[in-house]
Protein backbone atom coordinates (compact mmCIF):
# COMPACT_ATOMS: atom_id res chain seq x y z
CA UNK A 1 0.00 0.00 0.00
CA UNK A 2 3.06 2.27 -0.16
CA UNK A 3 2.33 5.36 -2.19
CA UNK A 4 5.10 6.65 -4.44
CA UNK A 5 5.16 10.38 -4.78
CA UNK A 6 5.88 12.26 -7.99
CA UNK A 7 7.44 15.69 -8.06
CA UNK A 8 5.03 18.55 -8.66
CA UNK A 9 5.76 22.16 -9.56
CA UNK A 10 4.01 25.16 -8.03
CA UNK A 11 2.51 25.97 -11.44
CA UNK A 12 1.01 22.46 -11.64
CA UNK A 13 -0.46 22.91 -8.15
CA UNK A 14 -1.98 26.25 -9.17
CA UNK A 15 -3.52 24.57 -12.23
CA UNK A 16 -4.99 21.80 -10.08
CA UNK A 17 -6.55 24.32 -7.69
CA UNK A 18 -7.88 26.44 -10.57
CA UNK A 19 -9.44 23.37 -12.25
CA UNK A 20 -10.95 22.21 -8.95
CA UNK A 21 -12.32 25.70 -8.26
CA UNK A 22 -13.75 25.94 -11.76
CA UNK A 23 -15.61 22.64 -11.23
CA UNK A 24 -16.90 23.69 -7.79
CA UNK A 25 -18.18 27.04 -9.12
CA UNK A 26 -19.77 25.43 -12.18
CA UNK A 27 -21.61 23.09 -9.85
CA UNK A 28 -23.09 26.07 -7.99
CA UNK A 29 -23.85 28.59 -10.76
CA UNK A 30 -22.61 27.42 -14.20
CA UNK A 31 -23.54 30.63 -16.03
CA UNK A 32 -21.87 32.99 -13.56
CA UNK A 33 -18.33 31.59 -13.23
CA UNK A 34 -16.00 34.57 -12.62
CA UNK A 35 -12.53 34.95 -14.14
CA UNK A 36 -10.06 33.08 -11.95
CA UNK A 37 -6.36 33.60 -11.33
CA UNK A 38 -3.81 33.15 -8.55
CA UNK A 39 -5.12 36.20 -6.70
CA UNK A 40 -8.71 34.93 -6.58
CA UNK A 41 -9.89 35.17 -2.96
CA UNK A 42 -11.23 31.97 -1.41
CA UNK A 43 -12.39 33.38 1.94
CA UNK A 44 -13.50 36.81 3.14
CA UNK A 45 -15.89 39.41 1.75
CA UNK A 46 -14.68 39.23 -1.86
CA UNK A 47 -14.49 35.41 -1.87
CA UNK A 48 -15.90 33.51 -4.83
CA UNK A 49 -17.00 30.62 -2.59
CA UNK A 50 -19.31 30.11 0.35
CA UNK A 51 -18.11 27.97 3.30
CA UNK A 52 -19.45 24.71 1.82
CA UNK A 53 -17.81 25.57 -1.49
CA UNK A 54 -14.49 26.00 0.31
CA UNK A 55 -14.87 22.55 1.94
CA UNK A 56 -15.50 21.02 -1.49
CA UNK A 57 -12.54 22.88 -3.01
CA UNK A 58 -10.17 21.63 -0.27
CA UNK A 59 -11.37 18.02 -0.67
CA UNK A 60 -11.24 18.23 -4.49
CA UNK A 61 -7.72 19.66 -4.38
CA UNK A 62 -6.56 16.86 -2.04
CA UNK A 63 -8.20 14.24 -4.27
CA UNK A 64 -6.70 15.64 -7.50
CA UNK A 65 -3.20 15.87 -6.00
CA UNK A 66 -3.54 12.22 -5.04
CA UNK A 67 -5.00 11.08 -8.37
CA UNK A 68 -2.63 13.04 -10.63
CA UNK A 69 0.61 13.11 -8.61
CA UNK A 70 0.24 10.44 -5.88
CA UNK A 71 0.55 13.20 -3.31
CA UNK A 72 -1.32 12.39 -0.12
CA UNK A 73 -1.66 15.41 2.14
CA UNK A 74 -4.23 16.71 4.56
CA UNK A 75 -4.84 20.40 3.80
CA UNK A 76 -7.25 21.12 6.64
CA UNK A 77 -5.03 20.09 9.54
CA UNK A 78 -4.82 21.79 12.94
CA UNK A 79 -1.85 23.89 11.82
CA UNK A 80 -3.69 25.29 8.79
CA UNK A 81 -6.65 26.23 10.96
CA UNK A 82 -4.52 28.07 13.53
CA UNK A 83 -2.35 30.15 11.20
CA UNK A 84 -2.85 33.91 11.46
CA UNK A 85 -2.53 34.24 7.69
CA UNK A 86 -4.89 31.54 6.45
CA UNK A 87 -3.56 29.22 3.74
CA UNK A 88 -7.08 29.30 2.31
CA UNK A 89 -7.05 33.07 1.73
CA UNK A 90 -6.37 32.86 -2.00
CA UNK A 91 -5.33 30.39 -4.69
CA UNK A 92 -1.78 31.68 -4.38
CA UNK A 93 -1.73 31.14 -0.59
CA UNK A 94 -3.20 27.66 -0.98
CA UNK A 95 -0.63 26.73 -3.64
CA UNK A 96 2.17 27.93 -1.34
CA UNK A 97 0.75 25.83 1.49
CA UNK A 98 0.52 22.72 -0.72
CA UNK A 99 4.15 23.20 -1.79
CA UNK A 100 5.18 23.61 1.86
CA UNK A 101 3.43 20.36 2.88
CA UNK A 102 4.88 18.49 -0.11
CA UNK A 103 8.39 19.72 0.74
CA UNK A 104 7.95 18.64 4.38
CA UNK A 105 6.81 15.18 3.28
CA UNK A 106 9.86 14.79 1.06
CA UNK A 107 12.24 16.00 3.77
CA UNK B 1 -25.44 -4.00 -6.96
CA UNK B 2 -23.74 -4.90 -10.25
CA UNK B 3 -20.24 -3.39 -10.32
CA UNK B 4 -20.91 -1.38 -7.14
CA UNK B 5 -17.87 -1.11 -4.89
CA UNK B 6 -18.67 -1.89 -1.27
CA UNK B 7 -16.27 -1.38 1.66
CA UNK B 8 -17.03 -3.25 4.87
CA UNK B 9 -15.00 -2.86 8.06
CA UNK B 10 -14.64 -5.73 10.52
CA UNK B 11 -15.18 -8.16 7.65
CA UNK B 12 -13.15 -11.09 8.99
CA UNK B 13 -16.00 -12.70 10.90
CA UNK B 14 -19.55 -12.34 12.18
CA UNK B 15 -21.87 -9.80 10.57
CA UNK B 16 -19.02 -8.32 8.52
CA UNK B 17 -18.18 -11.63 6.87
CA UNK B 18 -21.87 -12.33 6.23
CA UNK B 19 -22.26 -8.90 4.58
CA UNK B 20 -19.14 -9.42 2.46
CA UNK B 21 -20.52 -12.71 1.13
CA UNK B 22 -23.99 -11.19 0.74
CA UNK B 23 -22.78 -8.30 -1.43
CA UNK B 24 -20.46 -10.49 -3.49
CA UNK B 25 -23.49 -12.70 -4.23
CA UNK B 26 -25.36 -9.59 -5.33
CA UNK B 27 -22.66 -8.76 -7.89
CA UNK B 28 -20.66 -6.14 -6.01
CA UNK B 29 -16.90 -5.75 -5.78
CA UNK B 30 -16.39 -6.04 -2.03
CA UNK B 31 -13.42 -4.74 -0.07
CA UNK B 32 -13.16 -5.69 3.57
CA UNK B 33 -10.79 -4.95 6.37
CA UNK B 34 -9.92 -6.21 9.82
CA UNK B 35 -6.89 -6.17 12.07
CA UNK B 36 -5.88 -9.70 11.05
CA UNK B 37 -6.15 -11.89 7.95
CA UNK B 38 -9.36 -13.87 7.45
CA UNK B 39 -9.18 -17.66 7.16
CA UNK B 40 -11.37 -17.54 4.06
CA UNK B 41 -11.26 -15.98 0.61
CA UNK B 42 -13.81 -15.17 -2.04
CA UNK B 43 -13.84 -14.16 -5.70
CA UNK B 44 -14.58 -10.42 -6.08
CA UNK B 45 -13.48 -9.87 -2.48
CA UNK B 46 -10.28 -8.05 -1.46
CA UNK B 47 -9.07 -7.91 2.12
CA UNK B 48 -6.91 -5.29 3.81
CA UNK B 49 -5.32 -5.77 7.22
CA UNK B 50 -6.13 -2.39 8.72
CA UNK B 51 -6.82 -1.15 12.21
CA UNK B 52 -9.64 1.39 11.75
CA UNK B 53 -8.21 3.58 14.51
CA UNK B 54 -5.02 4.26 12.48
CA UNK B 55 -5.58 7.35 10.36
CA UNK B 56 -2.73 6.78 7.88
CA UNK B 57 -3.68 3.15 7.27
CA UNK B 58 -7.37 4.00 6.77
CA UNK B 59 -6.41 6.68 4.28
CA UNK B 60 -4.08 4.34 2.38
CA UNK B 61 -6.78 1.69 2.17
CA UNK B 62 -9.42 4.08 0.82
CA UNK B 63 -6.86 5.49 -1.65
CA UNK B 64 -6.06 1.96 -2.83
CA UNK B 65 -9.76 1.19 -3.31
CA UNK B 66 -10.21 4.39 -5.31
CA UNK B 67 -7.16 3.68 -7.47
CA UNK B 68 -8.15 0.10 -8.16
CA UNK B 69 -11.86 0.54 -8.79
CA UNK B 70 -12.15 4.26 -9.56
CA UNK B 71 -15.12 4.58 -7.23
CA UNK B 72 -16.60 3.73 -3.87
CA UNK B 73 -20.37 3.35 -3.67
CA UNK B 74 -21.08 1.89 -0.25
CA UNK B 75 -19.36 1.99 3.14
CA UNK B 76 -20.58 -0.23 5.97
CA UNK B 77 -18.86 0.60 9.25
CA UNK B 78 -19.31 -2.74 10.95
CA UNK B 79 -16.07 -2.96 12.96
CA UNK B 80 -16.82 -2.55 16.62
CA UNK B 81 -15.76 -3.77 20.01
CA UNK B 82 -17.71 -4.28 23.20
CA UNK B 83 -16.75 -4.82 26.79
CA UNK B 84 -19.44 -5.77 29.27
CA UNK B 85 -18.59 -4.51 32.70
CA UNK B 86 -19.94 -2.48 35.59
CA UNK B 87 -18.89 1.17 35.26
CA UNK B 88 -17.20 1.03 38.68
CA UNK B 89 -14.99 -1.82 37.49
CA UNK B 90 -14.13 -0.54 34.01
CA UNK B 91 -10.49 0.44 33.37
CA UNK B 92 -9.82 3.73 31.56
CA UNK B 93 -7.86 1.81 28.91
CA UNK B 94 -11.01 -0.16 28.05
CA UNK B 95 -12.99 3.04 27.61
CA UNK B 96 -10.30 4.46 25.34
CA UNK B 97 -10.20 1.29 23.25
CA UNK B 98 -13.97 1.18 22.82
CA UNK B 99 -14.21 4.83 21.78
CA UNK B 100 -11.17 4.58 19.49
CA UNK B 101 -12.67 1.74 17.45
CA UNK B 102 -16.38 2.50 17.67
CA UNK B 103 -16.26 6.29 17.29
CA UNK B 104 -12.87 7.41 15.97
CA UNK B 105 -12.77 4.47 13.53
CA UNK B 106 -16.22 5.28 12.18
CA UNK B 107 -15.28 8.96 11.81
CA UNK B 108 -12.06 8.19 9.92
CA UNK B 109 -13.73 5.76 7.52
CA UNK B 110 -16.65 8.13 6.89
CA UNK B 111 -14.34 11.06 6.26
CA UNK B 112 -12.09 9.27 3.80
CA UNK B 113 -14.94 7.43 2.06
CA UNK B 114 -17.00 10.62 1.66
CA UNK B 115 -14.03 12.39 0.08
CA UNK B 116 -13.94 9.71 -2.62
CA UNK B 117 -17.75 9.44 -2.92
CA UNK B 118 -18.23 13.19 -3.42
CA UNK B 119 -16.25 13.03 -6.67
CA UNK B 120 -19.08 11.05 -8.29
CA UNK B 121 -21.77 12.83 -6.28
CA UNK B 122 -22.99 9.47 -5.00
CA UNK B 123 -22.47 7.41 -1.88
CA UNK B 124 -24.19 5.29 0.73
CA UNK B 125 -22.82 5.09 4.28
CA UNK B 126 -24.29 2.73 6.86
CA UNK B 127 -23.10 2.75 10.45
CA UNK B 128 -23.97 0.20 13.10
CA UNK B 129 -25.37 1.06 16.51
CA UNK B 130 -27.10 -1.25 19.01
CA UNK B 131 -30.30 -1.77 20.98
CA UNK B 132 -28.10 -1.48 24.08
CA UNK B 133 -28.33 2.32 23.65
CA UNK B 134 -32.15 2.80 23.64
CA UNK B 135 -32.59 -0.04 26.18
CA UNK B 136 -29.98 1.52 28.53
CA UNK B 137 -28.57 -1.92 29.30
CA UNK B 138 -26.68 -2.21 32.56
CA UNK B 139 -23.12 -3.44 32.06
CA UNK B 140 -22.88 -1.83 28.64
CA UNK B 141 -22.53 1.84 29.57
CA UNK B 142 -19.39 2.55 27.54
CA UNK B 143 -20.34 0.35 24.59
CA UNK B 144 -23.83 1.89 24.42
CA UNK B 145 -22.43 5.42 24.89
CA UNK B 146 -19.99 4.89 22.01
CA UNK B 147 -22.83 3.63 19.82
CA UNK B 148 -25.01 6.62 20.81
CA UNK B 149 -22.12 8.76 19.62
CA UNK B 150 -22.24 6.86 16.30
CA UNK B 151 -25.93 7.78 15.95
CA UNK B 152 -25.39 11.50 16.62
CA UNK B 153 -22.29 11.57 14.42
CA UNK B 154 -24.20 9.91 11.57
CA UNK B 155 -27.16 12.25 11.85
CA UNK B 156 -24.93 15.32 11.55
CA UNK B 157 -22.74 13.72 8.87
CA UNK B 158 -25.92 13.04 6.89
CA UNK B 159 -26.69 16.76 6.79
CA UNK B 160 -23.10 17.72 5.93
CA UNK B 161 -22.72 15.32 2.99
CA UNK B 162 -26.27 15.47 1.59
CA UNK B 163 -25.23 18.06 -0.99
CA UNK B 164 -22.74 15.53 -2.39
CA UNK B 165 -25.44 12.90 -3.04
CA UNK B 166 -24.21 10.85 -0.08
CA UNK B 167 -26.61 9.37 2.46
CA UNK B 168 -25.64 8.21 5.96
CA UNK B 169 -27.88 6.00 8.07
CA UNK B 170 -27.74 3.69 11.06
CA UNK B 171 -28.96 0.18 11.73
CA UNK B 172 -29.16 -0.81 15.39
CA UNK B 173 -29.23 -4.60 15.77
CA UNK B 174 -30.44 -6.67 18.69
CA UNK B 175 -28.08 -9.29 20.09
CA UNK B 176 -27.04 -11.73 17.34
CA UNK B 177 -25.20 -14.99 17.91
CA UNK B 178 -21.66 -13.66 17.29
CA UNK B 179 -18.38 -13.52 19.19
CA UNK B 180 -19.43 -10.12 20.55
CA UNK B 181 -22.12 -11.63 22.80
CA UNK B 182 -20.60 -15.09 23.40
CA UNK B 183 -19.31 -13.99 26.82
CA UNK B 184 -22.68 -12.62 27.90
CA UNK B 185 -24.59 -14.91 30.31
CA UNK B 186 -27.70 -16.57 28.85
CA UNK B 187 -30.04 -15.05 31.47
CA UNK B 188 -28.84 -11.59 30.45
CA UNK B 189 -29.54 -12.37 26.76
CA UNK B 190 -32.99 -13.72 27.71
CA UNK B 191 -33.72 -10.54 29.68
CA UNK B 192 -32.84 -8.41 26.63
CA UNK B 193 -34.98 -10.56 24.32
CA UNK B 194 -37.89 -10.12 26.73
CA UNK B 195 -37.71 -6.37 26.19
CA UNK B 196 -37.99 -6.68 22.40
CA UNK B 197 -41.32 -6.56 20.58
CA UNK B 198 -40.23 -9.59 18.53
CA UNK B 199 -38.83 -12.04 21.08
CA UNK B 200 -35.90 -13.75 19.40
CA UNK B 201 -32.20 -13.24 18.78
CA UNK B 202 -31.37 -11.22 15.69
CA UNK B 203 -30.05 -12.83 12.52
CA UNK B 204 -27.44 -11.65 10.05
CA UNK B 205 -30.23 -11.52 7.46
CA UNK B 206 -32.12 -8.97 9.58
CA UNK B 207 -29.16 -6.61 9.49
CA UNK B 208 -28.49 -7.18 5.77
CA UNK B 209 -32.16 -6.47 5.01
CA UNK B 210 -31.98 -2.97 6.50
CA UNK B 211 -28.61 -2.25 4.89
CA UNK B 212 -29.99 -3.39 1.50
CA UNK B 213 -32.74 -0.80 1.91
CA UNK B 214 -30.37 2.02 2.91
CA UNK B 215 -27.91 1.40 0.06
CA UNK B 216 -30.41 1.15 -2.79
CA UNK B 217 -29.94 3.98 -5.31
CA UNK B 218 -33.67 4.69 -4.83
CA UNK B 219 -33.03 5.48 -1.12
CA UNK B 220 -31.49 8.86 -1.99
CA UNK B 221 -34.19 10.65 0.07
CA UNK B 222 -33.49 8.60 3.20
CA UNK B 223 -30.64 9.90 5.32
CA UNK B 224 -29.81 10.51 8.98
CA UNK B 225 -32.19 7.72 9.96
CA UNK B 226 -31.88 4.99 12.57
CA UNK B 227 -33.64 1.67 12.10
CA UNK B 228 -33.64 -0.38 15.27
CA UNK B 229 -34.32 -4.11 14.96
CA UNK B 230 -36.61 -6.21 17.11
CA UNK B 231 -39.26 -3.53 17.54
CA UNK B 232 -37.26 -1.37 19.97
CA UNK B 233 -37.91 2.35 19.69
Amino acid sequence: MEITQQAVSRQQVVEIILAALQDVLEGVAPEETPALDENTRLIGRSAVLDSMGLVTLIVETEQRLEADYDIVIMLADDRAMSQTRSPFLSISALADYVMQLVAEQGA
Amino acid sequence: MNDAVVLITGARKGIGRYLAEHYVRRGAQVVGCSRSEPDWSLEHYTHFCVDVTHEADVRKMVTSVHKRFGRLDVLVNNAGIASMNHVLLTPAATAERIFATNVQGVFLLCREAAKVMQRRRYGRIVNISTVAAPLHLEGEALYAASKSAVVTFTQILAREVAAYGITANVVAPTPIETDLIRAVPQEKIDAIINRLAVKRLGRFEDVANVIDFFVRPESDYITGQVITLGGVS
